[in-house]
């Protein structure tokens, strides 16, 4: 799917893809720094758009989001890795976060994610070998009166037993 | 625009509104079962029955009993309705029309609602986020009206300060000292900063806030911009709430529009913008001085004060760094006298303050009610204690304060008495625990928060809340001793006294906290060293290796 997704040489890459066929995801970044005026405290922002746009952030992502900002990779790295939300590896493709905060928790939370795993077979911040379905953990949805809850695709579902959330799961494992 | 411009709007909306308003829950809590369904049907149902002049349908915020929702009220003859799903929603215009409603009906008088003083929350769940002339139907902007033309910078920072109105973001520091501090530094570059990270797990207030009545915000930023010289606005939001930002995006352009943010507002010479900055996920990224360096693009890596942001902040300019709900009580202060806000709550905290009740309770959801109330008429009478078995305690404060046991459910809630007995306001959480919950169990759940939350720059509180872990892991698995358990609480107080930032400081309180009320628990766990000795060199028995 991605023309990058599996290269990690120094040369990014990417450019060079760019140069052969324009790449609009690198089309966004641009308009997206420009619109920033290259500021480099635009970085968290810009950061957010380029994970949006590639799903995760790769490491020609990052040099050229650190090319555009004029600022060392170094901090650009820094900086992705710091944040939860930001991701150097990429996602399955369907994401199941589950909320791991304390209402969630005091209501069986922890019991929707052992099930979730032993359903899956992997533990939480893991992908399924087949790439369908990532499992990740949440600190705090800020839906807690309706604990437990876990976002499916982007769609939060509360109220969840552990069978419940293992059957929203296992329709995406049906598929395909 | 000028005030009676802004009246007119108010006026040409009140007309507008029609004399039957069928309320839709369609914030986070609600649109998780379906909500905007529900929002959808019932729009189509008054289409269906012709009712278009005299009903409309409005999608509004929290109402605030968020575990009996999705909820639908309709007004003005309160009635309400719980757990509505998307098929039962046409039933609810029907009942206008001669047939029957079938969701099950809710008490408007349930003790959940009475017993609350509503300031903050006075219109959510009452008005459409998303349209500017609702909120300025029901006074909006006014306020910012009175402090520009009615009142200078001084008097308003007086006002706040005579309020009483203390920081609801946890701290508790005095708004209006704040204030002050910004607004004594010398002219210049200076921002306003509103703190909507909100990352204690188990709280939601602000995400209702921002959601259900966005403008009440915006309009507070503009109030603290005017009374300390500041032009320029960031308010900073956790990814992790979508909504919350969209509504926000869209209430900026809508009072930009409007002429109510922007330069020359109200076409006074008072020139005040508001940016959007969206966290990435770090819980640390709360404490004001990582959230500075958040915005400007970095790591989130708290440090020393002073200096404070307010003599230097942000791009070292004096910011003043507000949590949203503080923000949120400034047009009411203004609107109605310090003397009124005054008059409500204790002797050190006044005001009203909003809980997320959560937890093994009956009812869950926000609760605003005036300080001093007790823990027992939130906990027993709103919240209708625990559905099985016995309150064991209340966790308040979230990682940075403690459990309440079920003896001192008396205890007033306010910032002294709380912290009186080993926890804190925090920002809000309030999560209620019944017998089936093991207390060191907790200890160790937020230890493990911590753990993943520090940012690593010192070291007592990164490998600190690591080794707590470890320890809370090893009594938990019955392979602690006496020693361990007096090790570990050695190393609460070493990692409390030399943290640099506050998730450090307050880290080991859960811990301090369960260990002082639910010792026994701890003491249970233990096994006798002499046991431990007498395995030597032979292989652990079964029990202490499950
Ligand atoms: C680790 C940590 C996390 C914090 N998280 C938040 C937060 O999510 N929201 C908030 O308003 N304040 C948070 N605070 C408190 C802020 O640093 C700051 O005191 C507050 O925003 C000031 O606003 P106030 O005076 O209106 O309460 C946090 C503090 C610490 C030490
Ligand atoms: S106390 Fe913890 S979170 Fe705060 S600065 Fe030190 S390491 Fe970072
Ligand atoms: S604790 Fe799970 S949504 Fe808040
Ligand atoms: S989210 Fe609907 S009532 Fe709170």
């Amino acid at each position: 799917m991605s023309p990058t997704a599996t290269t990690s040489a120094v040369e990014p890459t990417a450019k060079k893809e760019k140069a052969a066929k324009p790449d609009l995801r690198f089309k966004r970044l641009d308009i997206t720094m420009k619109r920033q005026q290259y500021a480099p405290d635009a970085l968290i922002e810009v950061l957010h758009v380029a994970q949006e746009a590639f799903g995760f952030l790769e490491e020609d992502v990052l040099q050229y989001v650190a090319h555009g900002l004029k600022l060392p990779l170094s901090k650009v790295y820094g900086v992705a890795t710091f944040y939860h939300l930001f991701s150097l590896k990429p996602n399955g493709a369907h994401t199941c976060v589950v909320c791991m905060g304390t209402a969630c928790y005091v209501k069986g939370g922890d019991k929707v994610v052992e099930k979730l795993q032993a359903e899956l077979g992997i533990e939480l911040g893991e992908t399924t070998p087949d790439g369908k379905v990532s499992l990740m953990a949440a600190r705090c949805l800020g839906a807690c009166g309706i604990a437990p809850a876990v976002v499916f695709d982007g769609t939060v579902g509360g109220k969840l037993s552990p069978e419940e959330a293992v059957a929203k799961v296992k329709v995406w494992e049906g598929e395909g | 625009m000028d005030l009676q411009e802004l009246k007119a709007v108010a006026q040409a909306e009140q007309e507008r509104q029609k004399s039957v308003r069928v309320h839709c829950c369609t914030s986070t809590g609600c649109r998780a079962a379906d909500a905007m369904g529900i929002y959808g049907n019932l729009k189509q149902a008054v289409t269906d029955h012709n009712l278009e002049d005299r009903v409309e349908v409005v999608g509004v915020g929290c109402m605030g009993f968020c575990g009996r929702g999705p909820l639908v009220q309709v007004d003005p003859d309160e009635l309400l309705y719980e757990e509505v799903t998307p098929d039962q929603a046409a039933s609810i215009i029907e009942a206008m029309d001669g047939g029957t409603a079938q969701p099950i009906q809710g008490d408007v008088n349930h003790p959940f609602f009475a017993r609350q003083m509503r300031v903050v929350r006075e219109y959510s769940g009452k008005i459409d986020p998303e349209r500017i002339e609702e909120y300025i139907a029901v006074g909006g902007y006014e306020s910012l009206h009175k402090a520009i033309y009615e009142m200078t910078p001084a008097e308003v920072v007086d006002q706040i300060s005579k309020s009483g109105l203390r920081g609801r973001g946890g701290g508790g520091y005095p708004t209006g000292l704040k204030w002050a501090t910004v607004a004594k530094m010398p002219e210049g570059q200076k921002y306003i900063i509103c703190n909507g990270d909100e990352g204690d797990p188990g709280a939601f207030m602000d995400r209702s806030i921002l959601e259900s009545d966005p403008h009440l915000v915006l309009e507070g930023m503009a109030i603290a911009g005017y009374a300390v010289g500041a032009n320029h606005g960031y308010i900073y939001v956790r990814a992790e709430y979508p909504l919350a930002i969209a509504r926000l995006q869209k209430g900026i352009q809508q009072a930009k529009k409007y002429g109510l943010l922007g330069s020359q507002i109200f076409e006074s010479p008072f020139d005040f913008k508001i940016d959007i900055r969206i966290g990435a996920g770090a819980f640390v990224c709360g404490e004001e001085t990582a959230l500075i360096q958040s915005i400007e693009g970095g790591r989130g890596n708290p440090i020393p004060r002073p200096p404070y942001p307010a003599q230097k902040g942000l791009y070292d300019c004096p910011t003043l760094i507000n949590n949203v709900e503080t923000l949120a009580n400034i047009t009411a202060i203004i609107r109605n006298g310090a003397d009124w806000y005054s008059s409500i709550g204790t002797d050190n905290s006044k005001g009203t303050k909003i809980f997320a009740l959560t937890g093994k309770i009956r009812n869950n959801g926000l609760i605003e009610v005036p300080m001093g109330i007790s823990l027992r008429q939130i906990v027993e009478e709103m919240g209708g204690g625990v559905p099985d078995g016995e309150v064991k305690a209340v966790q308040t404060g979230g990682p940075s304060g403690g459990c309440i046991p079920r003896s001192m459910l008396d205890t007033p809630v306010d910032y002294d008495s709380l912290r009186k007995v080993g926890s804190m306001m925090g920002s809000g959480g309030m999560v209620v625990m019944d017998d089936s919950t093991s207390m060191v169990g907790i200890s160790q759940f937020y230890m493990e928060f911590c753990r993943g939350e520090t940012c690593g720059k010192c070291v007592p509180c990164r490998t600190g809340t690591v080794q707590l872990y470890a320890m809370l892991t090893k009594i938990l698995k019955r392979q602690a001793t006496k020693d361990d358990l007096a090790k570990m609480e050695a190393l609460c107080e070493m990692v409390r006294d030399t943290s640099l930032c506050g998730l450090g400081q307050t880290a080991p309180n859960p811990v301090l906290s369960t260990l002082k009320y639910f010792r026994e628990e701890y003491e249970e766990l233990l096994i006798e060293p002499e046991y431990l000795s007498d395995l030597n060199g032979k292989e652990a028995p079964q029990e202490v290796n499950a």
